[in-house]
């Protein structure tokens, strides 16, 4: 019972996952770093980005680099912390059923 | 989802983490810059052995032959630390434009770990070298620094894009051929510094950056 509620389902998608994977490793990362490293469309990953935005697990900083607007994203330390639980409820998951 | 969904999200998640976490934006141009430095700097030191050469064969040389020796040595030094310098200031100013365009810092923590993790064997091969030349084995010196930069490059490699470590092996093999033809030293040398480097430089430019646009 513990384990299913320990899986997220902020995360429960891919590019999710993957924004967060990528966050939890680096400071930062933009929009266009992570564009890329998930290779998904702009809208695609503006709206994961706010889901995860909303529930608090990462941080959105804009700004300019020379005249070009940025955007940068960090986990947040509660991110992290449901992150790292997310993937603990996944590796008993896949224990179990061994 | 069924346990093997879970699975490819782990191995995803690990993916990204560790592609996320190296250094990628090492331009490929800045290597072929330090191949041609490399061949360059070697021009000049085969003109200062030919030197060496000639005036050696001298019987009727003034001074002693061990202060010429030294002259040579030291010549040699600096053609090989301007030649460092160059392929050190060109990289750095090449990445850093690479960095600006893809909008990274080019000193964050991924840089960081690579310099550090690159300067180790670096720079003990450096001071190895050095003692090297301290002790009069001149003709190990070639070897020994193609070995370690070799060895730089594959310590590297875990924290930047991964071909670097090709880079590595090639110039570590290099190195241990070398040894076997003590007096070419100088040849080695162009070809592990030089020409891999051109070869080494223009791959990734095509196969990283070209393909990036």
């Amino acid at each position: 019972m513990s384990i299913i509620n320990n899986i997220n389902k902020a995360f429960d998608h891919r590019i999710r996952l993957g924004i967060m994977s990528i966050l939890m490793v680096n400071e930062y990362a933009d929009f266009k770093t992570l564009k890329e490293l998930l290779s998904v469309t702009d809208g695609n990953l503006a709206s994961h980005t706010k889901a995860l935005e909303k529930v608090e697990y990462i941080k959105v900083e804009k700004q300019f680099i020379g005249r070009k607007p940025n955007t940068r994203y960090s986990a947040t330390p509660l991110g992290k912390v449901e992150f790292k639980k997310h993937i603990e409820a996944l590796e008993q998951l896949i224990r179990k059923s061994e | 989802m069924t346990s093997s969904d879970y699975l490819k999200d782990i191995k995803e998640i690990k993916h990204l983490m560790n592609k996320s976490s190296r250094f990628i934006s090492l331009s490929g141009l800045s290597g072929i810059m330090a191949g041609i430095y490399a061949l360059v700097g070697a021009w000049f030191a085969r003109q200062e052995l030919g030197n060496a050469y000639a005036v050696l064969n001298d019987k009727y040389i003034y001074g002693g032959r061990s202060a010429f020796i030294e002259e040579i040595t030291f010549n040699l030094i600096v053609i090989a630390a301007i030649v460092l310098c160059l392929a050190i200031i060109t990289g750095i100013i090449l990445t850093q434009r690479k960095a600006r365009k893809n909008g990274e810092k080019i000193f964050d923590k991924t840089a960081l770990k690579l310099l550090i993790n690159f300067l180790i064997p670096l720079v003990t091969g450096g001071i190895f070298t050095l003692i090297l030349l301290q002790k009069g084995q001149v003709g190990l010196v070639a070897s020994t620094t193609l070995i370690f930069y070799g060895l730089a490059c594959v310590n590297a490699s875990k924290f930047t894009v991964g071909h670097v470590k090709y880079l590595g092996f090639a110039n570590i093999i290099l190195g241990l051929i070398a040894t076997q033809y003590v007096g070419y030293g100088l040849y080695f040398w162009a070809i592990g510094f030089g020409i891999f480097h051109i070869i080494y430089g223009g791959l990734m430019y095509i196969l990283l950056e070209r393909t990036a646009k």
